[in-house]
């Protein structure tokens, strides 16, 4: 199945570092339309001002952490069936199992490679 | 200091630092320091509590950086800039995960906060416990950096 490399995508992470490679990745990967935000609580509000499509986001980060903001997206009838990949460098399996109860769509600890950031996506995509 | 604590943080470093970075950092002995005086020109320091609790630093030589944050972000950086800075500490946040994960598997179950990140020459590198650290030293060709860890269980041990 092909992925619609023009969906709207939003990278969320409070260091601007990640922010980066993960679009870089993106482009290369050939998607076109990717926006950024610094936590939950920014991320909301692109949600309900753009068109998004797929939620790439960190774990850690001040104001609303990647656990919080998935638990706002999945009750929000409007986003909840957005999916949402976590990216983080939390890789306890504490926290992997409350993301998953939480409703996370997939998984990758950092530091990862771009074929499996790539690969993710397209495995989350396909499901749609 | 626990020497079982050394080996999740050399491997952490080596994994993030070779996986996202894209260098071979060669690790040195590790040693024991006393003082507060960090070993590079820009520092991340993030805080560890659970079943082991205290502080983890990385602290890049100015030479060191440039190259792993210009991997890292694919553009050329040539001065410790706020890019750096966001840089280091997102380093950091991803050399204390990955070891996190590696203390799961001996038993210990840690937290870490959000890093914060000093630059400067001769800053210092204030850990929790108030030492003594210890310095996992690394080199690659742009110069050095350091893993400096002040850790203990609730025990003490």
């Amino acid at each position: 199945m092909d992925i619609d490399k023009n969906m709207g995508i939003v990278v969320v992470d409070d260091f601007a570092t990640m922010r980066k490679v993960i679009k870089n990745l993106l482009k290369q990967a050939g998607y076109k339309n990717i926006t950024e935000a610094e936590d939950g609580v920014e991320a909301l509000k692109v949600l309900k001002s753009e068109k998004v499509d797929f939620i790439i986001s960190d774990w850690n980060m001040p104001n609303m952490n990647g656990l919080e903001f998935l638990k706002a997206v999945r009750a929000d009838s409007k986003l909840s069936g957005l999916p949402f990949l976590m990216v983080t460098a939390e890789g306890l399996k504490e926290n992997v199992v409350l993301a998953i109860k939480a409703g996370v769509s997939g998984y990758i600890v950092k530091p990862f490679t771009a074929a499996v950031l790539s690969e993710k996506i397209e495995q989350i995509a396909e499901k749609l | 200091m626990d020497v079982r604590f050394i080996n999740p943080f050399l491997n952490g470093t080596l994994n993030v630092l070779t996986t996202m970075a894209f260098v071979e950092p060669k690790p040195g002995k590790p040693y024991l320091k006393k003082d507060s005086l960090a070993s590079g020109d820009v520092s991340g320091i993030i805080g560890l509590t659970g079943s082991a609790t205290g502080s983890m630093a990385l602290s890049f030589s100015e030479g060191a950086i440039l190259k792993v944050a210009s991997n890292i972000l694919g553009e050329e950086i040539r001065e410790i800039n706020d890019d750096i800075t966001d840089a280091v500490g997102e380093i950091t946040n991803m050399v204390s995960g990955a070891a996190r994960k590696e203390l799961e598997s001996i038993g210990l179950t840690v937290t870490a906060a959000i890093p914060t990140v000093v630059a400067g020459k001769d800053h210092l590198i204030k850990h929790v416990l108030g030492g003594p650290s210890i310095i996992i030293p690394f080199e690659i060709e742009e110069g050095l950096f350091a893993v400096d860890v002040c850790i203990s269980t609730l025990k003490g041990t």
